[in-house]
């Protein structure tokens, strides 16, 4: 007998199909039976249909986040793969990328198997991995992109370092063009970069930290969309921080360079000027910039210059974060502030609406990155996040499902919230309120 | 209402231009005593300080034990060795320790920009930073203020220049703020790769050549040349520094008046600094050290709670706190 969720009388916004209405969705098994104002009528007589009231909520498909780190295998004390997919849903994610700088580097068929495994245990968001570029993420010698891909890998980085040579990213990208997938790109010149604690600007001088420029960022940025325009390969630049990236970005669009872009929370609400009393919860890599990128970054979520936003959830133990600022480590986490912290600086403010919003959080990085979801239509995988997008709360990191506690918006009062989250068509969270 | 300084002497940079002036103040009274044949008073009798140091320090270590010992305080000196990134205890572990043994006072030295901070908003103690990795040091800061009031009779309007690698420098930043607070005009000369890309955002006049900045300053504050900074690819000699920004006699004698020349110490003679110049009229370097105790004996009284109209008869040996 086939299992039935009622979603009623919820504001459905489906950029996928340019729907935002008062609607009932329906979910048979695992996916999407149907969306419409007379749904629930249909229905209402049917047997065995749960029916859950989202009135003055809102409806959506579920949010996909291509970049976070689950730091399993290795680092299991901070993380694990099924602590960080319950965060995802809390946060309303219902997929979730993880990256490959585990311990050992996810860099073969195995450890990808490894991490599908752990996700399916783990039973709440659903888990990608994404490969290595290079072999233990040395930028040496290419990893096996083809076994990663027939494994499960949905794309190649080395993120949390860069790829110093661009004979190395070369090809990295030809081959990768080879399977369809993207090569996720961690902007930083290292020479330029080395050392730097935080963005090098008048607070860096100020506190007398070793900044990292933005012009670490916009060099390799500007090196790889080239690397793409030679090679047609897929260049997916990560966690964009600068005005100057933003630039780079549009002059590749501009003359049809394969480079897409994703932009993290932290860098479209918070400057460096949270550094200030040397906040480790403020450091990250990149690093908070100025008001003047932060400004450069919404619009470019607002036109598309940025085409999605990722959260680069770090988690740290929370004694690694409590020492000396240039020692502390890189991070912070993101999966379960991401929805608010968007909410609050783009939407409320009225940067972006809701729809964009939407289209960001889950159409885009599902198109992006080839994932299932990212949509309501009928047939589709019932990935579904239900949200109230006006309830404010203050943030309290000892209730988050993450083990990370390290976050700058600790006590910060943000706006917006999951309030339940399906995957295929199980309900894997819900807010207790 | 007199100000008062506060848990803690972190930076000059969170300091109003009164709280600076009340230490000024407060040092004089208590430079006399250094120049006693018992030079001692029970100011601070009974009082329990560490002097930390992860970084090794000979000048600013002994210059905090005697100012403590002047003032009848029992200092502890410990030397932690190593960086801060080494595997010893972590400065949290040391600050809950320190905070364990109910002490009053802890003077911190340490290779890491914040890392006073980081101690003083962990424990209820006194924390004077003695120097935060490139961030500041403002006790020397205010010996600077102190030898240069000494000499000027003012800093308001005064114009002081710092030569050398401000990039890497807690002294120029202490300088930097404690001038400027004080109505001080400051310039700062080096080469443009050792100083803050951001520099004219500090308020300060930027002088690519030295013999300009001997032309423009009342006064020169000469920094120390690390060489850690010809390995790093910061310049590439210290002979060529040396014949660029090396504060020489000759470049002196062109300038149409007398410059004062000041230096933080320890001094590389021959490469920021000639020795004629160091060891010549216009050199108070000495002079500075001799500051350096006052002025840090005024920061512990006061932090201590001394109350500054207090320090003339403290210093007579009685005194409240």
């Amino acid at each position: 007998m086939s299992r039935s969720i009622l979603l009623r009388g919820g504001r459905v916004i489906d950029p996928s199909q340019s729907l935002d209405e008062t609607a009932d969705v329906l979910i048979v098994d695992d996916r999407i039976e149907a969306i419409g104002a007379r749904v629930a009528n249909e229905t209402s007589n049917r047997d065995g249909v749960e029916t859950i009231d989202c009135a003055g909520l809102v409806v959506s498909p579920g949010f996909i986040d291509v970049h976070c780190h689950l730091r399993e295998p290795g680092r299991e004390e901070v993380e694990t793969i099924a602590t960080g997919a319950r965060a995802a849903v809390a946060g309303g994610f219902t997929s979730v990328c993880a990256m490959p700088n585990t311990d050992p580097v996810t860099d073969n068929q195995a450890a990808v198997g490894f991490i599908i495994r752990q996700g399916t245990i783990a039973n709440a968001a659903r888990v990608y991995p994404v490969g290595a570029i290079s072999l233990g993420q040395r930028g040496d010698a290419l990893a096996e992109f083809g076994e990663m891909v027939a494994a499960g890998a949905v794309a190649v980085s080395d993120d949390g370092r860069p790829v110093a040579s661009a004979h190395l990213m070369r090809t990295a990208l030809e081959y990768a063009r080879t399977f369809g997938i993207p090569v996720a790109d961690h902007c930083e010149e290292p020479t330029l970069a080395k050392g730097g604690a935080m963005n090098e600007g008048v607070v860096s001088a100020r506190l007398g930290l070793k900044g990292v420029p933005a012009e670490a960022e916009e060099i390799m940025a500007i090196r790889d969309i080239l690397l793409a325009r030679r090679t047609g390969g897929h260049i997916h630049l990560c966690h964009m921080s600068t005005r100057g990236s933003v630039e780079l970005i549009r002059w590749g669009k501009d003359r049809g360079i394969n480079v897409t872009a994703e932009v993290c929370p932290h860098h479209i609400s918070l400057t460096e000027d949270a550094v200030e009393d040397y906040n480790t919860n403020a450091k990250m890599n990149p690093p908070l910039r100025t008001a003047d990128d932060v400004a450069a970054l919404q619009s470019a979520v607002r036109d598309g210059t940025i085409d999605l936003i990722a959260t680069d959830h770090a988690p740290h133990h929370y004694d690694e974060k409590e020492r000396e600022f240039a020692d502390a480590p890189n991070g912070i986490v993101g999966l379960e502030t991401a929805l608010a912290v968007n909410i609050t600086w783009l939407v409320a403010s009225g940067i972006i609406d809701l729809p964009l919003l939407i289209e960001r959080m889950s159409c885009a990085p599902s198109r992006v990155f080839k994932l299932p979801g990212g949509t309501l239509r009928r047939g589709a995988p019932a990935d579904v996040t239900v949200f109230d997008a006006q309830t404010k709360w203050v943030v309290d990191p000892s209730r988050f499902k993450s083990k990370g506690r390290n976050t700058p918006y600790a006590g910060h009062t943000l706006q917006g919230r999951a309030r339940c989250t399906l995957v295929g068509g199980r309900v894997v969270y819900r807010a207790d309120a | 209402m007199t100000p008062s300084l506060g848990k803690d002497l972190l930076g000059l940079e969170r300091l109003s231009g009164e709280q600076i002036k009340l230490i000024l103040d407060t040092a004089e009274p208590f430079k006399e005593i250094s120049e006693r044949a018992i030079k001692k008073v029970p100011t601070l009798r009974g009082a329990t300080i560490v002097n930390l140091f992860f970084e090794a320090s000979t000048r600013t270590r002994v210059s905090f034990e005697f100012a403590e010992k002047r003032l009848s305080a029992d200092p502890v000196n410990v030397s932690a060795s190593g960086s801060s990134v080494s595997k010893g205890e972590t400065l949290v572990d040391t600050a809950r320790n320190l905070e364990a043994m109910r002490i009053d006072m802890v003077v911190i030295r340490h290779g890491a920009s914040g890392a006073a901070q980081f101690l003083a908003d962990r424990i209820e103690s006194n924390v004077i930073n003695a120097g935060d990795g490139t961030h500041e040091h403002p006790t020397q800061g205010l010996l600077d203020l102190l030898t240069l009031r000494d000499h000027f009779g003012r800093l308001d309007g005064i114009k002081v220049c710092i030569v050398g690698d401000v990039l890497h420098s807690r002294v120029a930043r202490s300088n930097i703020w404690g001038l400027t607070k004080m109505g001080a005009e400051v310039g700062v000369c080096g080469p443009r790769s050792l100083l803050p890309n951001a520099i004219d955002a500090l308020g300060v006049k930027v002088f690519n050549r030295v013999e300009e900045a001997i032309e423009w300053a009342d006064a020169l504050n000469v920094l120390r040349l690390q060489l850690e900074r010809m390995t790093a690819g910061y310049i590439p000699s210290q002979r060529e520094y040396n014949r660029v920004f090396g504060v020489s006699r000759e470049r002196l004698e062109r300038a149409k008046r007398d410059i004062l020349i000041l230096h933080p110490g320890p001094m590389n003679r021959g490469v920021e600094i000639d020795s004629d110049v160091a060891d010549g009229p216009f050199s108070v370097i000495l002079e500075q050290v001799t500051n350096g105790v006052a002025v840090r004996m005024a920061v512990l009284y006061l932090l201590s709670g001394g109350k500054p109209e207090l320090a003339e008869s403290a210093k007579r040996g009685g005194g409240e706190r």
